[in-house]
């Protein structure tokens, strides 16, 4: 299937490797990636906060750029664009008054976005287009044996009725979903839904760190090889920061923390080299080492 | 009559124990609530249950408790749909005190200590405008309609229970809190707008302690939407009064924006220098260095270059954006949808209402009607 790709921002500038190894696992799962390289920032909250009509137009702005493309519709591999995107979209689609306004400024770059776009985080992707069986049917190493922590990233679970989470569509559940049917363990721990404290590292950094200290924390205790999320600026609080988050909560952490592309494509048989893992601050060497070891035992 | 199994955590301080999971079940119909089960199990069984009510009828706030992990109502959750939502389809229903609060007894929590007690860090009544009119105050209809969301709350405590700032940071003022002091700062009969504005901003543990995390907004049971107020409250201090605040709110929210309008992308290495005044300014060199391991060790693991971290080099694809961010920000007034108010087109037209346009500056509706529940919504 063909998808207008939003990378969003940080996937392409502190998080490379998510950018690549999206790049990398899309082939293999049959999803061709029309990349928006014309689209800008999501905002992430901030500049709603500083000015809601401006953050409205860049996303209606990166909206019609994705409905010139002839993708099925828009994925986006970031749980705080999905956020950050579906609330602008809320107000564009409800109501056709403010969504003209809008468009009236997007005029001068030739460009109207339409109310209707499907905006699909790459989680939601692989369950509801790609289908879990599917999935499953292309996984050529099983997960198994490695213990899991799913990391959704408070953007992409709440709020529920906004972000469309209902009994037909438990986007909560799943990425433990998703951890299954790669063949691993989910492990449950107290910070699955919790935030990991990027928002306020420049305004109260001892509570943003304490945040991120306490998830890993929970996790390590709860015996987790590692995490997983789909959204890169946790990433940045969880893996880049880990080291000063350690300091401040004097515990060694070393947990390692996955995006959810370098799961899926461990899974589907590609190496943590391929993935990019060894740009991660805290070394997934739990990761790397199983995945020799199943490398080693499927060469027996 | 179907049979409810309740899991209650019991835990009584003052009797040296820790506290204990207590199962019981209940016959009645499944759509009386969750109150009424406790309450039967207490009048009939066990008078040692502790819980507070009032009105059962979901209008006191007294009833907050945590069911199935999530805050609500005791009085107004249905008994058949707490089952279902049991933990891994278990069909007990779980029944909890509410969060960062200490527990007094069972599923009641010390309210005093946190969230009373905040409430009184707002100021959480009218200070009149002088001269006080002979007759009423005539206020626009738009202005109280544009506060009617916070007046909403029945403080029964079920955000700051769920609150993710406040679980880190017990000085944060928390949500309800937050949410009480824009219905104050909304009203344009208060004389201390901009006061108010100020100390919110200023205290390190305000406005710019939210995470922005939305769990309040799920929380609520009334539809409160206390973040989006809280955003309100950030656009009007920072925005519409420029308050420079201590904590680095404003200077962070004005360095991402016009970060993006310069770059398109955001350029992280700019962002934090920016936030605190500029890369030379005294603010940023201490925070700079004090993030200067993690800096080294992202260059050392190639997650960033010097060159892409400095030079922004997509930065030439956005040179059409900056006329787009000047004349959204040169309006003379900030333009907002609050959907609580306006509702949505296929549900109530906003031109049903035929009172202007839908888009209305700074928040304020001339249209009617609450139809949901947050900002955004």
């Amino acid at each position: 299937m063909k998808v207008a790709y939003w990378p969003g921002c940080v996937s392409r500038g502190f998080t490379p490797e998510l950018h690549g190894s999206m790049a990398a696992v899309a082939p293999l799962l049959g999803i061709e990636l029309i990349e928006l390289d014309r689209a800008a920032c999501c905002g992430a909250g901030v500049i709603a906060e500083h000015n809601q009509e401006l953050a409205d137009t860049l996303n209606a702005r990166t909206f019609a750029l994705a409905q010139q493309t002839d993708g099925e519709l828009m994925m986006n591999i970031c749980s705080t664009c999905q956020g950050a995107q579906t609330e602008c979209q809320t107000r564009l689609d409800a109501n056709a008054d403010y969504r003209a306004q809008i468009n009236r400024s997007l005029a001068t770059q030739e460009l109207s976005y339409e109310a209707g776009l499907t905006n699909k985080n790459f989680l939601w992707l692989l369950v509801e287009e790609v289908g879990l069986d599917a999935l499953q049917a292309k996984v050529r190493r099983p997960l198994r044996n490695l213990r899991v922590g799913p990391f959704y990233g408070c953007y992409i679970v709440r709020p529920m009725d906004q972000l469309a989470i209902d009994d037909e569509h438990p986007r909560h559940r799943y990425l433990h979903w998703l951890i299954e049917a790669l063949g691993g363990t989910v492990i449950d721990y107290a910070g699955v839904y919790k935030c990991c404290g990027f928002p306020i590292i420049t305004m109260n950094r001892e509570a943003s760190l304490k945040q991120a200290a306490r998830h890993l924390g929970d996790a390590i205790d709860a015996e987790a090889d590692c995490l997983v999320t789909p959204c890169p600026l946790c990433h940045l609080n969880l893996d880049l920061q880990q080291p000063l988050a350690a300091k401040l909560a004097g515990r060694r952490l070393g947990m390692p923390v996955l995006h959810l592309p370098q799961l899926v494509g461990l899974a589907l048989g590609l190496e943590p080299r391929q993935l990019s893992m060894d740009k991660h601050i805290v070394r997934p060497s739990s990761v790397i080492d199983w995945s020799a070891a199943v490398v080693a035992a499927s060469a027996a | 009559m179907p049979e409810y199994a309740l899991r209650l955590r019991r835990y009584d301080p003052q009797s040296g124990q820790g506290a204990y999971w207590e199962q019981f079940t209940v016959e009645l119909d499944g759509h009386r609530s969750v109150l009424d089960a406790i309450l039967k199990q207490r009048a009939e069984r066990d008078g040692t249950i502790g819980i507070r009510c009032s009105c059962r009828s979901a209008i006191c706030g007294s009833c907050g408790v945590r069911i199935n992990d999530k805050p609500g109502l005791a009085c107004h959750t249905h008994l058949d749909r707490a089952a279902q939502a049991g933990r891994e389809g278990s069909q007990v229903i779980v029944v909890e005190p509410m969060g960062n609060m200490p527990v007094i007894k069972d599923l009641i929590v010390d309210m005093d200590a946190v969230h009373w007690k905040k409430i009184q860090r707002v100021t959480p009544w009218l200070i009149n405008k002088q001269p006080i009119p002979e007759r009423e105050y005539v206020v626009p209809k738009e202005s109280m309609l544009d506060i009617t969301q916070s007046m909403a709350c029945i403080q029964c405590g079920a955000c700051v229970s769920d609150c993710l700032s406040l679980e880190v940071d017990p000085l944060f003022i928390g949500p309800a809190q937050l949410a009480k002091a824009y219905r104050f700062v909304g009203d344009p009969r208060d004389a201390q707008h901009e006061q108010r504005l100020r100390e919110l901003a200023e205290d390190p543990h305000g406005i710019y302690d939210c995470t922005h995390c939305w769990a309040c907004i799920d929380a609520c049971p009334k539809g409160v939407a206390p973040m989006s107020q809280i955003m309100r409250l950030r656009r009007l201090a920072g925005s519409d009064h420029q308050i420079e605040d201590a904590n680095n709110g404003h200077r962070h929210e004005l360095a991402f924006t016009n970060n993006i309008a310069r770059n398109g992308l955001l350029a992280e290495a700019d962002v934090l220098p920016d936030s605190y005044g500029g890369k030379l300014h005294p603010r940023a060199i201490g925070v700079l260095l004090a993030s200067l391991p993690v800096i080294l060790r992202a260059l050392v693991r190639r997650k960033v270059t010097l060159r892409s971290a400095l030079l922004h080099p997509h930065r030439g694809r956005f040179k059409d954006l900056s006329g787009l961010f000047d004349q959204i920000e040169r309006r003379a007034e900030r333009r907002e949808l609050n959907l609580y108010i306006t509702g949505y087109d296929s549900a109530e037209p906003a031109q049903v209402a035929g009172n202007g346009p839908a888009m209305v500056a700074t928040g304020a509706s001339p249209t009617r009607g609450a139809a949901d529940e947050g900002e955004g919504r």
